[in-house]
């Protein structure tokens, strides 16, 4: 992927009325419409801009309208769901799935590397009352999208501006730096490199401008894999940490393990044996005793990331 | 050699007292989040005093160490590259008029005088090659503003990290040139020397005495003992031909299976200077803003050109980072673009060490080509 269709619409000027935004709802918390609803200001300048013609959390609804602009929060998860979603991009010319659940599958996905019906059985009494397909998908798994704009939730400067973008008639950016670069920009201290965190900052596209590591924490890589992502690579450097494989694999297991390289991860990811790692034969002061581990009395609060 | 002069220890505040005296934002190293960075500093009680830092590939500690020196660590992970290379600047806005005509504005922040105290050799030379690049043929008018306002107060290295190799580049870890004033500290206060009429003027307005002859012996003894304790080296000043001659090594496919591709050796790397622009629009349509932010080639958009990616691996980005560093540069500012900090050996997330991928696709180099400094 290197650059995103061209945008479907004029300059706004130029339309003789105004263009028309759906923000549609599939499996998920709400959080990225709330994350759109918190957007102050700039929400009444995009009321302006817009004919919002359905978006439920701000009390809009017409969920059969055509628009110009469709954001879909939440991951098909349902019969229903796999259906609307056709009816939805028919109805749609420029169609954005937002958030990790909408890009990825979201934390629902988790069920895909699981037998799922057995999950249910084992939770609900009457388990033939629940309408649930095996899968929770991303939104691309079903159609065609223009743009996807992962996160958990979705960034909101990430929405405003590319809708911000399509209003001026210009193809919005397609974010692909990863957050390290990101946490570089900021000035932030390496949590990696300085208190042995397992950040997956260095395989995730940014969005959220590093947040997690701004406080001290590991990226969970809520935004999701960048391109060129060396998951593997990362994986292998965790295990030379100190964490276990299984620890390893649940770092990619948070709101991103629908995503194809963390499935990929999962499938097919073994520790390879310490000695023989690249990295330990460089040089042996990257390989560490707990006397080292000790040395570090000046790092930030350093809590355990696998609460 | 311009004769020292000696500071007790207990004058030091005298130092920040006068820059602030004469307009000056005092920026200077302290502890922050586990290492050493470099920030606004009101007074030297903030300065990193009996701090060490231990850095291998990977991996950065702070300890406490049993002294009061406020200099005894090699660096953190930046020093003045963001100060005058913005990680994120404004370069112009848009706005529209109420007849739909654009008007541009450049976007200038206002002078400020700024000391850094605390410079290394390395920075030093780091900072010339970033003069070449942006104040002297085409001058970025806030790169230069910046650099115009900028006092520096350097610091002679006692005590290098594991991962410098300063002297190998050539660049330390003693300071020859290019600051106002230069410290060498020992435990009892700074042996201190003038660098331009401004560092004169600031020496004649501390309290200086003349140094002892031990001060004298005692601060090259623990210089020289500083170049002789590095043990990594760069097989040659110029590997320029070797580089380019070994496009095709294993080695780059060996070292694409440890790398991230995560660019974080570029933002640490003191010369580095590749930036991207972004556009963003205003909701309202009212106007646009132009920001330039730090890039890296080891981003995707680095190598997008008309369509595709020239560089869509991370072999092809770790190729392009060491042959521009230590072969490119050559071409564009007459040297290498490495001078020896190890900060890219530290700040990788793997501990990719460049000394070693270097020594091992230039073998060739390191047999033939010991050339003198
Ligand atoms: S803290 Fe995480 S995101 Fe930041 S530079 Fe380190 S690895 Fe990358
Ligand atoms: S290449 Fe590495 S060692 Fe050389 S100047 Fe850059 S960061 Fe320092
Ligand atoms: S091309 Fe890479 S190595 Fe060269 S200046 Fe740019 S970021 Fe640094
Ligand atoms: S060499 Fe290290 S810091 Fe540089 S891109 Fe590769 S993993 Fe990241």
């Amino acid at each position: 992927m290197t650059s995103p269709p061209k945008s479907p619409l004029q300059p706004v000027d130029s339309l003789d009325r105004r263009p028309r935004l759906a923000v549609h709802k599939l499996s998920s918390c709400d959080g990225c419409q709330l994350a759109l609803l918190n957007a102050g200001a700039s929400l009444l300048r995009l009321a302006e801009r817009f004919d919002i013609v359905h978006f439920a959390e701000a009390g809009i609804i017409d969920v059969d309208a055509e628009a110009d602009i469709a954001l879909v929060e939440g991951s098909v998860s349902t019969a229903e769901e796999a259906e609307r979603i056709q009816t939805i991009r028919a109805r749609s010319r420029w169609l954005m799935p937002i958030g990790a659940c909408a890009t990825a599958g979201g934390p629902q996905a988790l069920k895909n590397l699981a037998n799922a019906e057995a999950w249910i059985a084992s939770s609900y009494p009457e388990p033939q009352h629940i309408d649930a397909r095996p899968t929770a998908d991303a939104v691309a798994a079903h159609v065609h999208v223009e743009l996807e704009l992962p996160g958990c939730p979705v960034s909101t400067p990430q929405v405003l501006a590319a809708l911000a973008s399509l209003l001026a008639g210009a193809t919005p950016l397609a974010e692909q730096d990863k957050i390290c670069l990101d946490c570089k920009r900021r000035g932030q201290v390496c949590v990696l490199v300085t208190q042995d965190a397992p950040c997956l900052g260095p395989i995730t596209v940014t969005g959220c401008g590093a947040l997690c590591p701004s406080l001290g924490r590991a990226c969970y890589g809520c935004y999701g894999p960048a391109e060129n992502p060396e998951v593997a690579t990362l994986a292998q450097r965790f295990a030379e940490l100190g964490l276990d494989a299984e620890a390893v694999k649940r770092r990619f297991l948070f709101q991103q393990s629908g995503a194809a390289p963390f499935q990929q991860l999962l499938r097919e990811w073994h520790p390879k044996p310490r000695a023989g790692s690249a990295t330990a034969s460089v040089d042996q002061g990257s390989s560490m005793t707990s006397e080292d581990r000790d040395h570090s009395m000046i790092s930030a609060s350093g809590e355990d990331e696998d609460d | 050699m311009i004769a020292s002069r000696f500071l007790p220890r207990q004058h030091l505040q005298t130092l920040f007292d006068q820059l602030d005296a004469l307009g000056y934002r005092c920026i200077g190293p302290q502890v922050r989040d586990g290492a050493i960075v470099y920030d606004r500093l009101g007074d030297l009680t903030a300065l990193p005093i009996g701090i060490g830092a231990h850095q291998t590939p990977g991996r950065y500690r702070l300890e406490h160490q049993d002294h009061q020196r406020c200099f005894a660590w090699a660096n953190g992970p930046q020093a003045l590259k963001p100060l005058l290379f913005a990680p994120h600047e404004t370069l112009w806005r848009t706005e529209r008029d109420d007849a739909g005509r654009l008007a541009f504005t450049r976007e200038l922040q206002p002078a400020q005088r700024q000391a850094v105290i605390g410079v290394r050799a390395c920075d030093l030379a780091a900072l010339a090659l970033q003069d070449a690049h942006f104040a002297d043929a085409r001058a970025d008018p806030s790169y230069s503003r910046r650099r115009h306002d900028l006092l520096l107060v350097g610091v002679e290295c006692g005590q290098p990290a594991d991962t410098c190799f300063c002297a190998s580049t050539g660049e330390g870890p003693a300071i020859s040139t290019g600051t106002d004033l230069t410290l060498t500290e020992l435990d009892a206060g700074f042996l201190v020397r003038a660098g331009t009429e401004v560092g004169s003027a600031l020496c004649d307005a501390l309290p200086l005495r003349a140094p002892s002859d031990g001060e004298l012996a005692q601060a090259e003894a623990e210089i020289e003992q500083a170049r002789l304790s590095q043990h990594r080296s760069l097989p040659g000043r110029n590997l320029r031909e070797s580089l380019f001659a070994n496009l095709d090594h294993p080695r780059w496919d060996e070292v694409a299976t440890r790398c991230l591709a995560c660019g974080n050796c570029v933002a640490v790397c003191p010369t580095c200077f590749c930036s991207t622009e972004r556009e963003q629009p205003s909701i309202d349509g009212s106007g646009s803003t132009r920001v330039r932010l730090w890039d890296s080639c080891f981003s995707a958009e680095h190598s997008y050109v008309h369509g595709r990616l020239l560089r869509p691996d991370t072999r092809t980005r770790y190729r392009q980072w060491l042959t521009h560093k230590l072969g490119g540069w050559h071409d564009q500012y007459g040297r290498s673009g490495c001078v020896g900090c190890g900060r890219c050996i530290a700040w990788c997330p793997v501990g990719i060490d460049l000394t070693a991928e270097a020594n091992a696709i230039c073998s060739d180099a390191s047999e033939s080509a010991q050339e003198a400094p």
